[in-house]
């Protein structure tokens, strides 16, 4: 591919974008695998990974050929932000209703 | 170099999917598994995402069609979480405003009321 | 490092795969099977991009993804409220299955190395391309040179969709299908089911467009179409349509339709059953996957959503 041709800034932001995303998606991994409760690693996954999407979606889009290419990350970006966003609100609402259910998790 | 960049970032984000694999075994909540098969889905997505610049761009396709239905099962996991399988956990939690309440379907209100 | 690398990728790919095959027949407990055998979709959906097979990888994705998940959760939620989620991994009755997909196992690894491997992609097929009216090799094989194969397909899926529907008791026959959904009204997930069905109905209709040239076609967009009407279903906005309602069973019977009756005409005017003129093939080939995406994804939707219910049946006992 025609990398080579590229501008070198836009190839080093790029690397930086990715990078910092990757960074995000493992602070959210360690976070959901060290975190000691659900809602803090509900909290840990749903900000660190889509902050990780968003970055990495970022970093590619700079080397998209098209615009059409950019709006479809765009988009990718913010329908996982949606629906990151709304999952977890659901399921954590979900694990309260039934952990209060159980005399647990109460707030 | 970029190109090599690349497949390093998407082996990261594999290990970082392994990591989540590793919490949906050991769980120990239904909640846990579930939120780990969705960081499953963002960082699947993520993959695709870097390999569309690295393969053929068409995978962006891939990537907005994960991206649209991986909260799909996420919201039949809460769906199927509440008592009758077909409810919302909003209109039993305890921290919601008393004005939120609860709209039934109309066949819903003509039987015995469940859970 | 250059060559080694996408090798190591598709290395620690399989090792995902495996590992998530592995853990979703060997772990104890219903729900940790089902939440694995999710990711396994995903992880297998990477795999075909890998592959190259991208068409594939939308289906998939859609399918294992989407739609299975939330049949699985549904159905083990159902099991749990009846109390019969126990554990059925264990004691004789999963020897029967596991020697059924260790067979399965066998024959597929037998198929793999008897069959002569196919020349890529095929000089056959790239010389009949020309002819084929579409620019996606993947579509003018399902829609012009194996056109039987699909049809018969699209139908295999209405008589499934119609084995669904037998189970419905006679008095539940004019309820809407599936349970009574119900949503806090204003709450997230009504929320989530007004705001992604309009984006998620504009990435449908571009995958079944784009499927002439491209990645895309009628199966992945009508199940991209069919996740989009299983949200809606489920927050609760309007309740799916009544399986006697005459709309419903037209867009059910329109895909097979659109495709027997372009079939008959070739029968007809261009000397064989299925046989498409090249100068028409585009405009045809094009209706008959509007028409089939329409019939694909009301037929997923109601399969997933499953027969109607009554009162009686809701909840537990």
């Amino acid at each position: 591919m025609a990398e080579l041709a590229l501008p070198a800034l836009t190839m080093i932001l790029t690397m930086i974008l990715t990078g910092a995303g990757l960074f995000f998606f493992l602070a959210g991994s360690a976070g959901l695998i060290r975190f000691p409760d659900l809602f803090s690693r509900l909290h840990a996954l749903t900000k660190a990974d889509n902050l990780g999407l968003g970055l990495i979606a970022l970093g590619v889009a700079l080397q998209a050929e098209t615009w059409a290419q950019v709006g479809r990350l765009a988009l990718i970006w913010v329908l996982a932000l949606l629906a990151a966003g709304s999952v977890a609100l659901l399921v954590a609402g979900g694990a309260l209703a039934e952990g209060t259910a159980r005399g647990r998790h109460r707030p | 170099m970029m190109l090599i960049w690349l497949y390093l970032v998407a082996l990261g984000v594999i290990l970082s999917l392994a990591a989540a694999l590793w919490r949906v075994w050991r769980g120990p909540a239904r909640a846990d598994r579930m939120m780990a098969a969705q960081l499953i889905g963002t960082g699947g997505v993520a993959l695709l995402v870097l390999l569309a610049p690295l393969q053929d761009w068409a995978v962006l396709d891939v990537a907005l069609a994960l991206a649209l239905l991986a909260a799909l099962a996420a919201v039949g996991f809460v769906k199927a979480t509440t008592p009758d399988g077909a409810g919302d956990p909003e209109e039993t939690s305890p921290d919601l405003p008393a004005d939120t309440a609860p709209v039934a379907d109309p066949r819903h209100t003509q039987g015995t009321p469940h859970g | 490092m250059t060559t080694a690398l996408p090798l190591l990728l598709d290395a620690a790919l399989c090792a995902l795969i495996l590992g998530a095959a592995l853990a979703t027949v060997a772990g104890r407990g219903v729900f940790r099977a089902v939440v694995f055998f999710i990711t396994y979709g995903l992880a297998l959906s990477i795999a075909w991009v890998r592959l190259g097979a991208v068409d594939v990888a939308l289906a998939e994705a859609a399918i294992g993804a989407g739609l299975t998940g939330v049949l699985l959760l549904a159905a083990h939620g159902r099991l749990r409220r009846l109390r019969a989620a126990g554990d059925p991994g264990t004691g004789a009755a999963a020897w029967p299955a596991a020697l059924a997909g260790a067979g399965l196992t066998g024959a597929l690894i037998w198929a793999w190395f008897a069959l002569p491997l196919p020349e890529d992609p095929g000089p056959a097929l790239a010389g009949a391309m020309p002819h084929a009216g579409v620019g996606n090799p993947v579509t003018a094989v399902l829609l012009n040179f194996r056109a039987w194969d699909t049809l018969l397909e699209s139908i295999v899926l209405l008589a499934a969709l119609l084995g669904v529907w037998m189970l419905t008791r006679r008095q539940d026959w004019h309820a809407p299908p599936g349970l009574a959904q119900h949503t806090a009204s204003g709450g997230v997930m009504a929320g989530f089911g007004r705001v992604l069905p309009p984006i998620g109905l504009m990435v449908g209709v571009w995958l079944v467009w784009a499927g002439a040239e491209g990645t895309g076609g009628a199966f992945q967009g009508g199940t991209v179409l069919a996740g989009v009407a299983l949200l809606v279903f489920m927050a609760g906005l309007p309740p799916p349509p009544r399986i006697s309602a005459p709309g419903l069973r037209l867009a059910l019977v329109a895909g097979p339709a659109v495709f027997l009756m372009a079939g008959l005409a070739g029968a007809v005017l261009a000397g064989g059953f299925l046989t498409v003129p090249p100068a028409l093939a585009k405009p045809v080939i094009v209706t008959i996957e509007v028409a089939l995406a329409l019939s694909i994804a009301v037929t997923l939707a109601l399969m997933v959503i499953g027969p109607p219910e009554g009162e009686a049946s809701h909840g537990q006992r």
